[in-house]
């Protein structure tokens, strides 16, 4: 019974394997394919976009800034080409994390982890990271023989770890540069940086992203994915018969034989699979794992085993995708005899599309028709409400008076509510007391205390709704908000 | 000892501890070793730490450090740029006038910025946190000013207060009439509903109105003026409006009547510096309780 085994001959049970494993070092190898030019273009894109975007300029007038994107942090503003957000505009931001949660499910309904496989910046950099290292090192082989070799580090394989490494930083520290531009102009940033006159935060934002590159996409790779990561547990969740994952057809591929015996096997007429057992599916795979042990959490869907299996399948004289974009529905059908089918078209994506295009819609008409002129208002609580010598109620405010156009406006304010009510803003004398005006300049705020004085006479006992509205006077624009008048 | 590596568990094939409880055996799973280096790497630097910066008390002191680093000082510098920060748009403050800096929106939203906070600190616990005041504490929010409502008077009642024991304080107070004997308790009840009745508020049955007036012209004009409309100059509140400061009921105001009043504001000169009172001024007087 206790007969010590060999642990290498220790059935794989992935489902009851411990929760960690010391990390395997993977070796992925170069493939080339379809998946893998996808892959390629959409690394190019994501990054030049990430990296250039900065740089793209947009007019926006004299004295705004002319970046197409900028975060500007100390004046509260975020600009995004012809959109200009303010701080009071943030649920933009709620409506773009809805419709981008959203497309990420629609995207998993449709096509799986397309987001894990394809766009994921972990999945981008550490493709781009695997590159460098094939660059350096060489593929596969050469760098599993280069790591397990237990000569004395010669010179030459000291200067490729230094090369490597120097290029991973080097990418890394650009990926930090980069984003340290999104939040202020710049060519002139980049002039700073080089001069080292550039502000300490931005320097110290640099070495965190470096770091965070270096390390993450140069040697945590998979395991921020398997480890790390929340989306392969919640994608779990989301996916269903229907989605297209990366699938390896056992109903075509099994019983796995060497191609030898399998041409001798056909000639005899017997049934034998496709697959011939080459472990290219695993030898590619930048999370080490077997894609025919079927759906995995490890798996990120990069397609790339389609790319090295389509390659062997050529060589060998079989049809392609033995491994490709399928589910688990087809293969049943398939073994049942029937023709395979594919619903893009259902209920969940239908569900999914409506939501993107409904949060889009509103997003896109509120931004269509967003206000220039905006008005906040905040009732006084302490006290509330205010009698005054001769029996009248005084309720204070405080009003916020937003002005997002390019032009100093002048704003007149009135109150509708309380019968009777005159309005009077401090530090202001205006010529009409009922109708104080104020010079709001272009592009800022303007905090001021406002106070509504109504005759104690023909004004309900309790709260009533009073309404401000403030126009601008030479272009007749209009805001309002709406506040409770008081009775003390 | 045991020789534990020797010691192989034959289900996963690795070494063990070599400790055993039941029949189980512990498996030998040492802590990576990255976590381990800076595990003692952050004792190293809590050495350093110990011994660059003050760290250890002493019976009457402190370890100081090596280079006499202290938290209190980098305050103290910290405190002493935000004065420099502040310290120009302080002076403006302090360099404007009243009226000009309601009129200017950057000098009113920093007077009424650091008036707020300055009367967070000092003037709430009477007159509440925002001005609403209490009874015998007057309410800064409305129209009605014992000492008057300008922002110069209002400046004037904050550097000097009432009855503070300040050369300049304000002073005058209503007087005991019925303590110090000068009224009998049934002239102090007609005076205080004849005060009622000013205000408009309605009377106990059978009162003498006729000899209210008397009794008002007699003690009262004096300060609180014909007609009772008051005199800022004495504090004297305005008897006919609708604002009372110790309560407006007949119990009230004969209390008022028969023991006196004589409220103390304290004077801030001296405690707080010019600028800042300046600023509360102007932030009392936005309040909506300037005249």
């Amino acid at each position: 019974m206790n007969r010590p085994v060999n642990p290498k001959d220790l059935p794989i049970d992935d489902d009851n394997g411990p929760l960690y494993v010391a990390q395997k070092k993977v070796y992925p190898q170069s493939i080339s394919g379809t998946f893998r030019r996808i892959k390629w273009g959409l690394m190019a894109f994501c990054l030049g976009v990430y990296y250039f975007l900065p740089f793209v300029r947009w007019n926006r007038g004299l004295g705004a800034p002319s970046q197409a994107v900028l975060i500007d942090l100390p004046n509260s503003r975020f600009y995004f080409f012809f959109i200009e957000l303010w701080p009071q505009e943030v649920y933009y931001f709620t409506g773009l994390l809805i419709v981008a949660a959203v497309a990420l499910f629609l995207m998993n309904s449709v096509g799986g982890r397309i987001w894990c496989g394809y766009l994921c910046p972990q999945t981008v950099w550490t493709d781009l990271f695997y590159a460098v290292e094939r660059l350096v090192e060489g593929d596969r082989r050469e760098r599993m023989k280069k790591d397990k070799s237990s000569d004395p580090m010669k010179l030459e394989r000291i200067s490729e770890i230094v090369l490597k490494h120097s290029i991973w930083l080097l990418i890394g520290w650009w990926t930090g540069g980069a984003w340290v531009l999104y939040f202020n102009d710049a060519p002139t940033l980049v002039r700073e940086l080089v001069t080292f006159q550039a502000p300490m935060i931005a320097y110290i934002w640099i070495g965190i992203l470096t770091a965070t590159t270096y390390v993450l996409a140069g040697f945590m790779r998979e395991q921020v994915c398997t480890y790390m990561c929340p989306w392969p547990r919640i994608q779990a969740a989301l996916t269903d018969e229907w989605a297209l994952n990366v699938t390896y057809r056992y109903d075509r591929g099994e019983k796995r034989t060497s191609v030898k015996k399998a041409a001798e096997l056909r000639a005899l007429g017997e049934q034998v699979g496709d697959c011939v057992d080459c472990y290219q599916c695993v030898a590619v795979c930048p999370t080490g794992i077997d894609i025919r042990n079927g759906p995995q959490l490890e798996c990120i869907q990069c397609g790339l085993c389609i790319d090295a299996c389509d390659n062997v399948m050529a060589k060998i004289g079989r049809p392609k995708r033995l491994i490709g974009y399928d589910n688990d529905v087809n293969i049943q059908r398939r073994q049942e005899g029937k023709a395979p089918i594919y619903r893009i078209v259902r209920a969940r994506t239908v569900a999914y599309s409506a939501i993107i295009a409904a949060v889009g819609g509103i997003m896109i008409y509120t931004l269509a028709t967003r206000s220039l002129l905006d008005v906040n208002v905040l009732h006084d609580r302490n006290p509330v409400a205010v009698r005054l010598s001769d029996g009248s109620i005084r309720n204070a405010y405080t009003v916020r008076l937003l002005n997002k156009s390019g032009y100093d406006r002048v704003i007149a304010i009135d109150a509708n509510g309380p019968v009777n009510a005159t309005i009077h803003v401090i530090g202001v004398d205006s010529v009409t007391p009922d109708r104080p005006m104020i010079v709001v300049p272009r592009d800022s705020t303007s905090e001021l205390r406002l106070l509504v004085t109504a005759p104690a006479e023909g004004n309900p006992e309790k709260s009533i709704p009073v309404r401000f509205h403030v126009t601008d006077i030479g272009l007749g624009e209009v805001a309002s908000a709406t506040d409770n008048f008081v009775a003390p | 000892m045991t020789d534990h590596h020797s010691d192989i568990d034959p289900v996963s094939g690795r070494s063990t501890t070599g400790h055993e409880w039941d029949g189980i055996k512990e498996l030998n799973t040492p802590l990576p070793r990255w976590w381990v280096i800076t595990f003692y790497l952050t004792i190293v630097w809590a050495i350093g730490y110990w011994i660059v910066y003050p760290a250890w008390p002493l019976i009457s002191s402190n370890t100081t450090g090596l280079f006499g680093y202290s938290t209190r000082a980098d305050v103290a510098v910290e405190l002493a740029n935000l004065e420099k920060i502040r310290g120009a748009k302080m002076v403006a403050l302090g360099a404007a006038s009243l009226a000009d800096i309601e009129k200017d929106p950057a000098l009113l939203a920093l007077a009424r910025a650091k008036g707020k906070t300055v009367f967070g600190d000092n003037c709430a616990p009477c007159h509440g946190s925002g001005g609403a005041g209490a009874k015998g504490y007057p309410n800064l929010n409305d129209d009605d000013w014992l000492w008057g409502g300008s922002l110069d008077q209002i400046m004037q009642t904050i550097q000097f207060g009432a009855r503070s024991g300040h050369a300049k304080a304000h002073e005058g107070q209503m007087l005991a009439f019925g303590k110090d004997g000068v009224l009998k308790p049934d002239e102090i009840v007609t005076a205080a509903n004849y005060v009622r009745a000013l205000s408009g508020l309605p009377t106990r049955k059978g009162y003498d109105a006729a000899k209210g007036e008397k009794i008002f012209a007699e003690n009262c004009v004096a300060c609180h003026g014909d007609g009772g409309k008051g005199n800022p100059e004495m504090g004297a509140p305005n008897l006919t409006d609708k604002i009372w400061l110790y309560g407006s009921d007949e119990a009230s105001l004969i209390e008022t009547i028969s023991q006196g009043r004589a409220g103390v504001m304290p004077a801030w000169e001296g405690r707080l510096d010019p600028a800042t009172i300046k600023a509360m001024a102007v932030y009392v007087h936005s309040l909506g309780g300037g005249k």
